[in-house]
């Protein structure tokens, strides 16, 4: 074995080993058992930096390990499992690695004490051995396994506090709202599977089928948008989004990896690597998703009081850019949103954890079981007691509301860049989708921002809470300010510029720009854009060229087109949104609550702060008559089939047997059965008298008898 | 006198001697001796039959006849042990005494 894939492989068997490690021997070592955990998951993370290191002497579309074995063949099928690192995922396992170490190390604090610590620590060990699973499979059946593993450890994560019975649904809800999504995604990978002649699961072996044969492009389509179903489901994106919120209920550094770096990013990941066998209808499909997810998880984000609710809203919203930029074709800017996010988010949820833990502590010391430690109508004011996690929350905030020189300007901005190159090339109803970014960009600074100034600005609302409060000890705040430090745009894009695009620095020339071997682009829409260098290009080559055009390259060309009126236009945006921010809930010079009421005239303030009655709507179409038809089938199954039908062919049944019983003991048993072994009885006492005991009588008879037969025999 | 028939004679003289001891005699000793006469009542058979039927280079009859020799020997110690425990176990030799086996 070549040590490159013992490194690769380390990935899978430390987080497993960690995992059964705790489970079963976690408990012997008290606390402490978290150093085990943390080494492990070090050294992970030491051997993703060092594929890291190769990232950028490697071309996009080389793999800089790949392996694979003959796991299951049976005739002609075969099942390969194998590992493969590219760019884009030697990127992925170091962002993974990284968060997973830093949730390790915030839990030892977060979590002490807990009576079920150790078991803890398994479930994230096994959480991020499935999701480097999926990073490092090179076949669609192997993502699909540590898919449906990630699946089950966020059904443990989430439920992790079963004793309470939010927690215990939540992870109920997550599991099947992700069934939902993984049924789609495995009659897709069947689809896909069966296409063409040669049948293989392998990533790259299904991407070169479809460049090289000619496949049916509604078949294609129906393939890409089945296979893009179990994403909706993990990267919660409408009408699927409804398990993220609830998951809340699971401890928040475990929501950090859940929502940052791990399962909602594991949706965000299989659309890129299905990217190049997705058709355009497809990938329309799926912007339009992205874009009203964005949107929709924005709107619901502004009402809600719940400090991770917000949180986890804007994760789905920004889940929504992440699958909008793909559905425009924006490969790199997907990816790079994906890592700026998983950094930023992950911080905002630590943070965020962070003011609970002190929260809680301080009710705790209180005596208060009432209050939610989690509503940021208790907070205020914060800022002073608790410095770092105020600093490190309101960096990522600034990056995630997209204001230069943080990640989130870079990446966002790639992101809006691609819809508005998507819209000007082909006009129409994709008018929608940048409207939906810049929109959801705004919404996403503004409630950013109104979670900053309640939670940390202002008077404490409560001055008994107050008092108590602390700032949160180190192994918790170390985490805030790595994660905050790598949420500044130069770690990406190399360069000091605050303005500067993302499409220069290292991450994008890591990455490419991805390829699409599906859509063929007409050259004639290239002219909109003036673009010399294509336009020479289209002049000088054949036809077959033209079709042979990079779609992705294209739509790279149209992002870099729309570059600075995105750039300018996100920025007016996300300006807007922090203004008004500020304006409502800093120096609180436009009431909040008056506008609320304003627009709950047309019950819009309701709409959101109900969560556009989603899991109503759920319950009401799917879940009430689900269970009205259940009691109406258990009714006629119980008082008519069951009652009726089946108990009188009993009651027959009865009756039959107990005439048939006398039948069979009466008669048969007592007459004929017994008959033969008396008959048998009385023949054998008369015939024991020829046993006479004397040998020398026996050898007469004998004798006599051959005399006999001998006689017979000479008569005859 | 130097016919078949005379041996056959004596043979079935010794036979049927040998079978009227074996139903009549009670004690266990003389109904052995009685077999041992049915035994060599066949000998004689083998021995006139190969005499008269064969040239003197075959000796099938004589050769059987041996191994009759061998295995009445080897059947009179086992049928001794027999009598010898027969006798440890009811006191008697007396056949007429052993009707264990009696219906």
């Amino acid at each position: 074995m070549d040590f490159n894939l013992i490194l690769a492989l380390s990935f899978l068997f430390i987080p497993i080993g960690l995992f059964i490690y705790q489970l079963f021997f976690g408990h012997l070592l008290r606390h402490d058992t978290w150093y085990v955990s943390i080494l492990g998951i070090g050294i992970n993370l030491a051997v993703a930096l060092n594929f890291f290191y190769r990232v950028f002497f490697n071309n996009p579309d080389n793999a800089i390990l790949h392996k694979s074995f003959n796991w299951l063949s049976t005739g002609n099928f075969n099942l390969d499992l194998g590992v493969s690192i590219d760019n884009v995922a030697a990127i992925m396992l170091l962002v993974v690695s990284l968060v997973s170490f830093l949730v390790h190390l915030y839990s030892s604090e977060y979590m002490r004490g807990d009576s079920r610590f150790s078991r803890y620590y398994a479930f994230l060990g096994l959480f991020t051995f499935s999701m480097n699973g999926i990073v490092l499979a090179d076949s669609i059946t192997m993502i699909y396994i540590f898919w449906e593993l990630v699946g089950l450890s966020s059904y443990f994560i989430i439920g992790f506090w079963f004793e309470k019975e939010s927690a215990a649904s939540a992870s109920k809800k997550a599991f099947l709202t992700n069934r939902v999504g993984d049924i789609g995604m495995f009659i897709g990978i069947m689809m896909i599977y069966f296409v063409g002649d040669s049948h293989s699961f392998n990533l790259s072996d299904i991407i070169e089928k479809v460049k090289t044969t000619e496949i049916d492009s509604t078949y294609l389509t129906i393939a890409g948008i089945l296979l893009f179903m179990g994403a909706v489901g993990k990267s919660a994106q409408l009408p699927l989004h409804i398990w993220l919120p609830d998951a809340m209920a699971g401890p928040t550094p475990a929501s950090a990896m859940i929502h940052a770096a791990t399962m909602v990013a594991a949706g965000v990941y299989l659309t890129l690597r299905i990217f190049p066998i997705l058709t355009f209808d497809a990938l329309t499909y799926i912007a339009f998703t992205g874009a009203c997810t964005a949107l929709f998880a924005a709107i619901i984000a502004i009402t809600q009081n719940d400090i991770k609710k917000v949180l986890a809203y804007s994760t789905v919203s920004q889940l929504g850019y992440m699958v909008l930029a793909l559905g425009v074709g924006s490969y790199m800017a997907a990816f790079f949103h994906l890592v700026t996010h998983a950094m930023f988010k992950a911080c905002l949820f630590l943070a965020s954890g962070s003011v609970i833990h002190s929260m809680h502590h301080s009710l705790h010391k209180l005596d208060d079981h009432e209050t939610d430690p989690q509503d940021m109508r208790n907070m205020g004011g914060l800022k002073n007691k608790m410095p770092m996690t105020y600093y490190g929350m309101l960096i990522t905030t600034l990056a995630i509301s997209g204001v230069p020189f943080f990640s989130g300007f870079v990446s966002k901005d790639a992101i809006l860049a691609g819809t508005l190159g998507h819209y000007f090339e082909h006009g129409g109803i994709t008018i929608f989708l940048p409207i939906a970014g810049f929109g959801a960009a705004a919404i996403t600074a503004f409630y950013m921002f109104r979670l900053i100034f309640l939670t940390f600005h202002g008077k404490p609302k409560n001055e008994e809470i107050y008092k108590h409060l602390h700032e949160s000890p180190q192994a918790m705040t170390m985490p805030l300010i790595i994660l905050s430090v790598l949420s500044f745009g130069l770690f990406y894009t190399g360069s000091l510029n605050p303005l500067s695009d993302g499409s220069h620095g290292w991450f994008a020339k890591a990455v490419g720009n991805g390829h699409n071997y599906v859509i063929k682009v007409d050259n004639h829409h290239n002219q909109n854009y003036g673009d010399h260098h294509l336009h020479t290009n289209h002049n000088t080559h054949h036809k077959d060229v033209d079709l042979e055009y990079n779609f992705t390259e294209h739509v790279s060309h149209a992002a870099h087109a729309a570059h600075y009126s995105a750039m300018y236009l996100s920025l007016l945006v996300a300006g807007l949104g922090i203004l008004l921010s500020f304006l409502f809930y800093y120096i609180n010079k436009l009431n909040a609550d008056s506008f609320s009421r304003f627009f709950n005239i047309f019950k819009l303030y309701d709409l959101s702060k109900n969560k556009f009655y989603i899991d109503e709507i759920y319950s009401n179409i799917l879940y009430k008559p689900f269970m009205f038809w259940s009691s109406v089938c258990s009714k006629i199954d119980w008082d008519y089939y069951d009652q009726t039908f089946i108990d009188s062919i009993g009651k027959i049944t009865l009756f039959t047997s107990k005439k048939s019983v006398k039948v069979d003991y009466n008669w048969l048993d007592q007459k004929v059965v017994d008959g033969f072994g008396n008959l048998a009885n009385y023949m054998s006492f008369k015939m024991k008298k020829l046993q006479g005991g004397v040998v020398q009588s026996y050898i007469l008879g004998g004798l006599v008898a051959i005399i006999l037969i001998t006689l017979i025999v000479q008569q005859i | 006198m130097d016919n078949i028939q005379s041996y056959l004679l004596l043979s079935s003289l010794l036979f049927s001697l040998g079978i009227y001891a074996v139903i009549s005699r009670q004690n266990a000793v003389a109904i052995l001796m009685g077999i041992e006469l049915i035994l060599n009542s066949a000998n004689i058979n083998f021995i006139a039959f190969n005499r008269f039927t064969s040239d003197l280079y075959h000796l099938d009859g004589h050769v059987f006849t041996i191994f009759v020799i061998v295995l009445a020997a080897a059947e009179a110690a086992v049928a001794l042990a027999i009598i010898i425990n027969l006798f440890k176990n009811i006191g008697s030799v007396n056949v007429d005494d052993a009707t264990e086996l009696k219906g």
